[in-house]
């Protein structure tokens, strides 16, 4: 751990993201893609963000990295990362700091690597970046990393190109990439999405034990419920750019309040309740442009819920210890299905 | 007799190579697999990428020639027909395709891309074709309006409506749905598969339901097979495969679906790790020197399983 270092006081977050908000510019208007997220990621802890495509969710992710195009992006707030405010520094500053003090996984592996460079000489890539280790303590670091995420032959792999390997493979290789330099936070996008099921087990359980072994954080984010429940210590549900509920993720999935929270959950097909009817979210989710800026942002989904119970200016409140949820809506939300309002069922 | 009856199926594809680019081997796609359909039922095809689910799907309509066996449908056999005789069939036989941003031409209206089905087979005045069509995008929930859009208006879920729009024109009896949900998102999912269970019951429907996720293909189907390299390694009805999964294979594909209950997470863990060092230590119990699975046996009326 020559980089963590002692000072990292485990109480003290890894990461701070205070009122982010992240906006594109589209015919010269900028409309944020994220907006307002305050959320702490602590040392040794997942924290999980979901959503439905579009809520911002990888726009987030992104922004913390410093990826998205600078002419076309505005970024207000702040990501204080070590006691620095990621967003003020210069390109060649946050170079210093991405691979090295952050890691990245991406979702398709195939895209994610180069196809003309070997998957050992990947790994070393960032090696070569941010330490002046020699050219054999290198190879053997990356051998010992390609065995840390289960590769079965290292001294083999380290010679394959990308296209050699299978999918569950790549990923492998991906994430040695982005645990090279032991970084203190990795962001994760959608690091199974791509993969078969028993694949996505695997990756599953190697990236909580490779979490365990050098405490990282890890900002997950994922669409599949599952895969957070079987991975977060913390969720985040966003919507249209917003944090509508957080909590820790036994709570999330015992007592979830935000009528999102409950919709999602109820979307999915279960493998206890068989053959049911899923529940269908009404309408659609709304596009950048069309956002609804203010009031409470799911109120045009669920439209039995008359507009008196939403607040006027819903902020994300403390409803119980740990527990947030933005507006008063989840006090009068029940399905339709459950008080038997067939207007509002969507088949 | 049955609706769909599939007998030792098998589709290879040539890999050449050596001298004159002769054929030097075969890649298995489909490997001598048999299964039979009834009408009205759903029936699931799981595994995972490459295990030939998808080119089962596609030679049962056509789109691929088997290299042996048979496809009986309502006692034809498909396989022996001729392409004008084929033609015939492909009204009863429908596709639903997976990713909808595809599978539908970006510059075509969408009366053109559902009433392309019908302009193949019947010769409809243009009234009545527009009404036809406006009958089945009400069916599936569309606007009567959004006749003259193009695809690139409509969302996900929306484009995926469109698509099962056009595969039911022709009053079709089976339905091929490859992975017909696996490119949207989870509550535009629900959506789709409540609508395709509702037409199901609606047009007395039978489906093909081809998808590597195994809860969808358990909210879904009635009868449950399990492929793996070309092979049927299990078949039986939902239950049978869920709660009582026989073959190593099977039991890998379950215990690998996440679970909802954060609970039980380290109770999966355990569960994974236990099914994978079974499968390690008893490799050679389920599948044979060539690393294939062995013939279906059958263990219960409804339940088969490969084992030796």
């Amino acid at each position: 751990m020559f980089l963590l270092g002692g000072f990292a006081l485990s109480n003290q977050p890894l990461l701070e993201l205070k009122n982010l908000r992240t906006s594109f510019r589209i015919n010269n208007d900028y409309f944020a893609a994220v907006d307002d997220v305050t959320l702490t990621v602590k040392e040794n802890e997942v924290v999980a963000i979901v959503g439905e495509s579009g809520c911002g969710k990888s726009a987030l992710a992104l922004s913390i990295m410093g990826l998205h195009p600078q002419g076309r992006t505005k970024l207000e707030g702040n990501v204080n990362f070590n006691g620095r405010n990621l967003l003020s520094l210069t390109t060649s500053e946050m170079n210093k700091i991405r691979g090295k003090d952050i890691g990245m996984i991406f979702q398709d592996p195939l895209t994610a690597l180069n196809p003309l460079m070997t998957c050992g000489r990947q790994i070393e890539e960032s090696m070569t970046y941010h330490t002046n280790l020699s050219g054999s303590k290198k190879k053997q670091k990356a051998l010992e990393l390609l065995k840390k995420v289960g590769i079965p032959n290292p001294e083999r792999t380290y010679k394959q190109f990308p296209h050699e390997l299978s999918g569950g493979m790549r990923q492998r290789v991906v994430i040695a990439i982005a645990i090279a330099c032991e970084p203190s936070l990795v962001i994760a996008d959608e690091p199974t999405t791509a993969l078969d099921v028993t694949i996505q087990a695997q990756i599953m359980d190697l990236l909580k034990e490779l979490q365990k072994q050098m405490k990282t954080g890890i900002i997950l984010i994922t669409h599949d419920l599952g895969v957070v429940a079987e991975m977060a210590d913390r969720v985040a549900v966003m919507y249209a750019g917003e944090i509508v509920e957080l909590a820790d993720v036994k709570t999330l999935f015992k007592n979830p309040l935000h009528p999102y929270t409950r919709s999602l959950l109820n979307s999915i097909p279960s493998t206890a309740a068989e053959k049911e009817r899923l529940h269908v979210i009404r309408g659609i989710v709304p596009s950048l442009q069309n956002l609804p800026r203010t009031g409470c942002r799911f109120k045009e989904r669920i439209d039995w819920v008359s507009a008196h119970d939403h607040e006027e200016n819903p902020l994300l409140r403390e409803v119980e210890a740990n527990h947030f949820v933005r507006c008063s809506c989840y006090k009068h939300f029940n399905f339709p299905e459950e008080i038997g309002d067939s207007k509002y069922v969507v088949s | 007799m049955s609706f769909l009856k599939v007998n030792n199926l098998k589709v290879y594809y040539p890999i050449r190579g050596g001298f004159f680019r002769r054929v030097v081997d075969h890649v298995r796609a489909v490997d001598d697999i048999s299964f039979e359909l009834k009408q009205g039922e759903t029936y699931g095809l799981v595994g995972e990428s490459g295990c030939g689910k998808t080119t089962t799907g596609r030679t049962i309509i056509g789109l691929n020639k088997s290299t042996s066996g048979e496809i009986l449908f309502e006692g034809k056999d498909l396989t022996k027909l001729s392409r004008r005789d084929f033609h015939l069939h492909r009204q009863d036989i429908q596709m639903i395709f997976q990713d909808p941003y595809s599978s539908l031409n970006p510059r075509k209206r969408v009366l053109d891309i559902i009433a392309e089905p019908l302009r193949n087979f019947e010769r409809l005045s243009p009234a009545e074709e527009k009404r036809k069509v406006e009958y089945y995008i009400e069916k599936v929930g569309l606007n009567p309006e959004s006749i003259y859009k193009y695809p690139h208006e409509f969302s996900g879920g929306q484009r995926q409506r469109i698509g099962i729009a056009r595969a039911l024109t022709l009053n079709p009896k089976l339905i091929i749905a490859d992975e017909p949900v696996s490119a949207l998102d989870v509550s535009v999912q629900a959506q789709v598969l409540n609508f395709m269970q509702d037409i199901q019951k609606e047009f007395n429907l039978t489906y093909l339901f081809i998808s590597h996720d195994l809860g969808i293909i358990q909210h879904m189907c009635d009868r449950i097979g399990i492929m793996y390299r070309g092979q049927f390694v299990e078949e039986g009805s939902g239950k049978e495969i869920y709660s009582n999964p026989q073959h190593i294979y099977t039991k890998r594909l379950i215990s690998a679906i996440p679970d909802i209950n954060p609970e039980n997470r380290e109770r999966q863990v355990e569960l994974r790790q236990e099914i994978n060092s079974e499968y390690k230590n008893s490799y050679e119990k389920y599948f044979n020197a060539e690393g294939k699975v062995y013939q279906l046996k059958q263990i219960s009326d409804t339940h088969s399983v490969a084992l030796p």
